[in-house]
């Protein structure tokens, strides 16, 4: 558990008073994976860094596990480091030190019998699958690899918090998601709690279960990942949801639209906390007289409901058309038809989509 | 008098015996100066305002001042230290003051290429400052620090050539007094294949032990 309470922290240079952090308030709960995502600049570093001191707040109080670790005397403080975890976007390994040394580092601060720590570097690494790489040295890896040794380094103390620190912002695709998984059953397995910042909302949506939107230091925004997906307030998550989930419709569905010889019509649909995706259009198709064309779709998984939106046309009579949107409908699935009038629909759109998240 | 090769031979022996003494001592002087710059600039893992304040100057001055008048200049002091200020012995206290600065501003080089990234880390799982210099640092240095060694090294060869000025012997001393002063070319032209071959050697053995600890093949 970590708690946020009024953390501030200004950075003086010269003159200049810099606030990285203003007047922050975040209750991290045990078992959480918590997503801090913001611009650069927003503090997010900054604040991942006063968990574990590496930063000092300038006023206000960090709480991790019930501690506020500024009281505690420096012995203390060491100790209770290794209770948190930590990974960093360029991973910041030893270059000089094979993969087995530089996981057993933590341990090999304290005295710790030699025995003991191959056993539990050799389990850690083997939890992060790089057994094979035991004697290899870091430049050796490629970044993955060297992800999961960070990782193997943050875990061999057996923490209870891992903090990581745009873990991911190096790494390719392919490879940022095999990291999130890892970082996932880490969290599943040894339950441990994950606080991770980061400036890629598909960090959030295949990992998170909470998050916060940071700007200017600031937390301006904070909730369940759902929350935030289905119904952002700031100008600021809006534009974060939509770098992951596209909700606008496509030109070419326009340009269909406005060909004179166009006779189906169509329809939006949004899921947003609902079973759906292919079987509603299935069943769509088998129960009415229409036949059911999809467009287009993005549709995501957000611990692990599916959430996005489909354009479908539906071509039949007018009646099962009518009927197919009355039985959409009645399935809680926001839907609605795409007209012409392109400014009017965003617009409608827009302000509806709140009222149907948790029909 | 020409020079007789018993004077090269012990010419050497005096070059080495004062090059090696003097870079140990030199080494420790430099290795102590140069950790210390670093831990205590600004911002670092035990900034002291007050002892960089006071070691910084210290060798800039040291640096600055040419090794022909450090050696005079220090005179009674080496007659503290070693109980003669003439030898071979007594040019020892003066090189180990030209090179221990210049060594620990190479090292204090070495250690700062080492990425933030890595204290940081360190901070992190809770290492004292002690063990963020012995377990972080000074491993990730080490491959730079050998090459700075060297440097210094070959930068103690030239310097003993003026130690000469104080009787302290040495190839350079042959080259000047035999040499220079008598016009023996000869002599000029063997005693320069020696440092050329030292320095080669030196340089040699520096790049080889880097690569090695780099693991460049």
């Amino acid at each position: 558990m970590i708690e946020f309470k009024h953390t501030t922290k200004e950075f003086k240079s010269g003159n200049n008073t810099v606030r990285a952090l203003y007047d922050v308030n975040l209750m991290i709960n045990k078992g959480d994976i918590f997503g801090v995502i913001g611009f650069s600049g927003a503090g997010k570093s900054t604040l991942i860094r006063t968990v574990n001191l590496l930063e000092y707040p300038t006023s206000g109080e960090v709480i991790v596990d019930g501690k506020n670790l500024v009281n505690l005397s420096k012995k203390k403080l060491r100790e209770e480091k290794k209770n948190i975890g930590m990974i960093f976007q360029h991973f910041n390994l030893l270059n000089s030190k094979t993969v087995f040394d530089n996981v057993a580092m933590p341990l090999s601060l304290d005295r710790i019998k030699r025995k003991e720590i191959e056993k539990r570097v050799n389990e850690v690494l083997q939890f992060v699958g790089l057994e094979d790489k035991v004697h290899s040295y870091i430049d050796q890896l490629s970044g993955g690899q060297k992800q999961r040794v960070g990782i193997a380094r943050a875990l061999v103390t057996q923490p209870s918090i891992l903090l990581c620190d745009e873990a991911t912002s190096a790494l390719d695709p392919q490879t940022t998601k095999s990291i999130l998984e890892l970082l996932k059953r880490i969290n599943e397995e040894y339950k441990i709690t994950i606080l991770i910042i980061t400036h890629e909302m598909e960090v959030i949506r295949d990992i998170c279960n909470r998050v916060a939107v940071m700007q200017n230091g600031e937390v301006i925004e904070t909730g369940d990942v759902f929350e935030i997906f289905s119904k952002p307030k700031t100008e600021t998550a809006k534009n974060f949801v939509k770098s992951v989930v596209h909700d606008e419709i496509p030109d070419s569905v326009y340009e269909q639209l406005q060909k004179s010889e166009y006779s189906g019509r169509m329809y939006k649909l949004d899921f947003i906390g609902v079973n759906a995706g292919q079987p509603i259009v299935s069943q769509v198709a088998k129960r009415f007289d229409v036949d059911v064309n999809v467009l287009f779709g993005t549709i995501t998984e957000l611990q692990n409901t599916p959430f996005g939106n489909l354009i479908v046309e539906l071509i039949g009579e007018e009646v099962e058309i009518a009927r197919a949107f009355e039985y959409i409908k009645s399935k809680n699935i926001k839907v609605q038809e795409v007209t012409t009038h392109e400014g009017e629909l965003t617009d409608h759109h827009r302000c509806d989509l709140g009222n149907v998240i948790h029909g | 008098m020409k020079v007789s090769s018993q004077i090269i031979i012990d010419a050497i022996w005096e070059t080495l015996y004062m090059v090696s003494i003097s870079l140990f001592f030199g080494a420790i002087l430099g290795f102590i100066l140069g950790v210390t710059l670093v831990v205590t600039r600004k911002g670092h893992i035990l900034q002291n305002k007050f002892i960089f304040g006071v070691v910084n100057p210290i060798v800039n001055i040291f640096r600055s001042i040419p090794f022909i008048i450090l050696l005079v200049a220090i005179i009674p002091l080496t007659r503290l230290i070693v109980g003669s200020a003439i030898g071979t012995t007594a040019a020892i206290v003066p090189l180990v003051l030209h090179i221990g600065p210049y060594i620990s501003r190479l090292i204090e080089n070495s250690l700062l290429e080492v990425d933030d990234g890595i204290i940081e880390a360190a901070k992190a799982m809770g290492a004292s400052p002690f063990q963020i210099i012995r377990k972080f640092l000074l491993p990730e240095a080490f491959p730079s620090l050998i090459l700075s060694v060297t440097t210094a090294t070959i930068g103690l060869i030239g310097a003993t050539a003026m130690a000469g000025a104080i009787g302290g012997g040495g190839i350079g001393d042959v080259a000047i007094t035999y040499g220079y002063q008598r016009f023996d070319n000869t002599t000029i032209l063997v005693t320069v294949i020696i440092l050329v071959a030292f320095v080669q050697l030196i340089q040699s053995i520096g790049n080889v032990l880097e690569r090695r600890l780099r693991r460049v093949s």
